[in-house]
């Protein structure tokens, strides 16, 4: 159900981006609007946050993200952060937000070498922020789909340092008891980092695809507590600006 | 006239493609080899008549901003006529 009080998402669209329409589709489901924004165009309009999109921008020619970031569009989607506005990457999306530098790190190849794709658990390690709040906090991790190649996180030691003080990792690989364990890493990721934020946690990026887990019949519908908890936030958002 | 950029993961990089080549290595019986990086090598072709010294740093911001990324790789450049 959308309304004029509806919150107005920004999905990029980059050539080759794949999961575009997947993250139309749930934002809708979850009654907010979604609006498609070409790599090309300058401007996102009137929006109240951004979606970097799954897929393979620009065919991950060099390096995953490494065109995209250039891409006129992302040099919008920097000044909206800038200026404090709500910005979350998914996979490709991730890839894309570390490479333009609005997110510490990098991602690379798999430690197997293999893509995978399946489902996997997260640990949530911070519910103060506006990608985490609505998450629930009862201990059980929560069941989101990854599709990777290249979701090994890689930031150098002070680096991690940093991220594990200021509380910046949002999502760890978890089993299904929500123990952070070598095993229960799908790809190599230093801490088993799934997702993280920047220092303002007003920009995240993860692997996993709350995008593919809105609804049961697809297997889990745990992503909705994300972009719940982000739909909550500009709801709050607006009602302190309208104070 | 050319440039010649090698790329390599850095040191600290898990680099799992250039320990499957060594394994590779070492299974095909050569030995000696203790390790392998997998980087990627690009060729740039410049217009003739380029100073080597403008092309050299117009490159090397061109690494350092796109064409590597200095989080995860190393980079070497090299102008050749």
């Amino acid at each position: 159900m959308t309304s004029a009080s509806a919150m107005r998402v920004a999905i990029l669209q980059f050539p080759a981006s794949n999961c575009d329409q997947d993250c139309v589709h749930a934002l809708r489901v979850l009654g907010a609007k979604a609006k498609l924004v070409w790599h090309k165009d300058t401007h996102l309009g009137e929006v109240d946050a951004v979606i970097v999109p799954g897929g393979f921008s620009y065919g991950d020619a060099l390096r995953c993200g490494a065109i995209a970031r250039f891409s006129p569009v992302m040099q919008a989607v920097s000044r909206f952060a800038d200026n404090g506005g709500l910005v979350l990457g998914i996979c490709n999306g991730f890839q894309i937000l570390c490479e333009a530098g609005l997110l510490p790190g990098a991602l690379i190849r798999n430690r197997d070498l293999r893509f995978h794709c399946e489902q996997v658990f997260l640990k949530t390690a911070n519910f103060e922020t506006p990608f985490t709040s609505g998450i629930r906090r009862d201990g059980v991790p929560i069941r989101i789909p990854i599709a990777h190649g290249e979701g090994c996180y890689f930031a150098d030691a002070p680096t991690l340092e940093r991220l594990q003080a200021r509380r910046q990792i949002l999502w760890q690989y978890c089993d299904a008891s929500g123990a952070v364990t070598e095993a229960a890493n799908p790809n190599g990721s230093l801490l088993n980092i799934a997702g993280i934020a920047n220092e303002r946690f007003n920009v995240a990026g993860l692997m996993p695809h709350p995008d593919r887990a809105i609804e049961g019949i697809l297997g889990t519908e745990d992503g909705r507590s994300i972009l719940n908890s982000m739909i909550a936030a500009l709801a709050s958002r607006r009602t302190a600006a309208a104070a | 006239m050319k440039a010649k950029l090698v790329i390599t993961p850095k040191k600290a990089v898990l680099d799992p493609q250039g320990k499957t080549v060594a394994n590779a290595l070492e299974h095909m019986g050569y030995a000696g080899v203790t390790g392998v990086r997998v980087g990627k090598y690009l060729e740039i072709d410049l217009a003739p008549g380029t100073s080597a010294a403008d092309a050299s740093k117009a490159l090397n911001e061109a690494a350092q901003r796109f064409l590597s990324n200095p989080v995860i790789e190393d980079y070497r450049l090299e102008i050749v006529e």
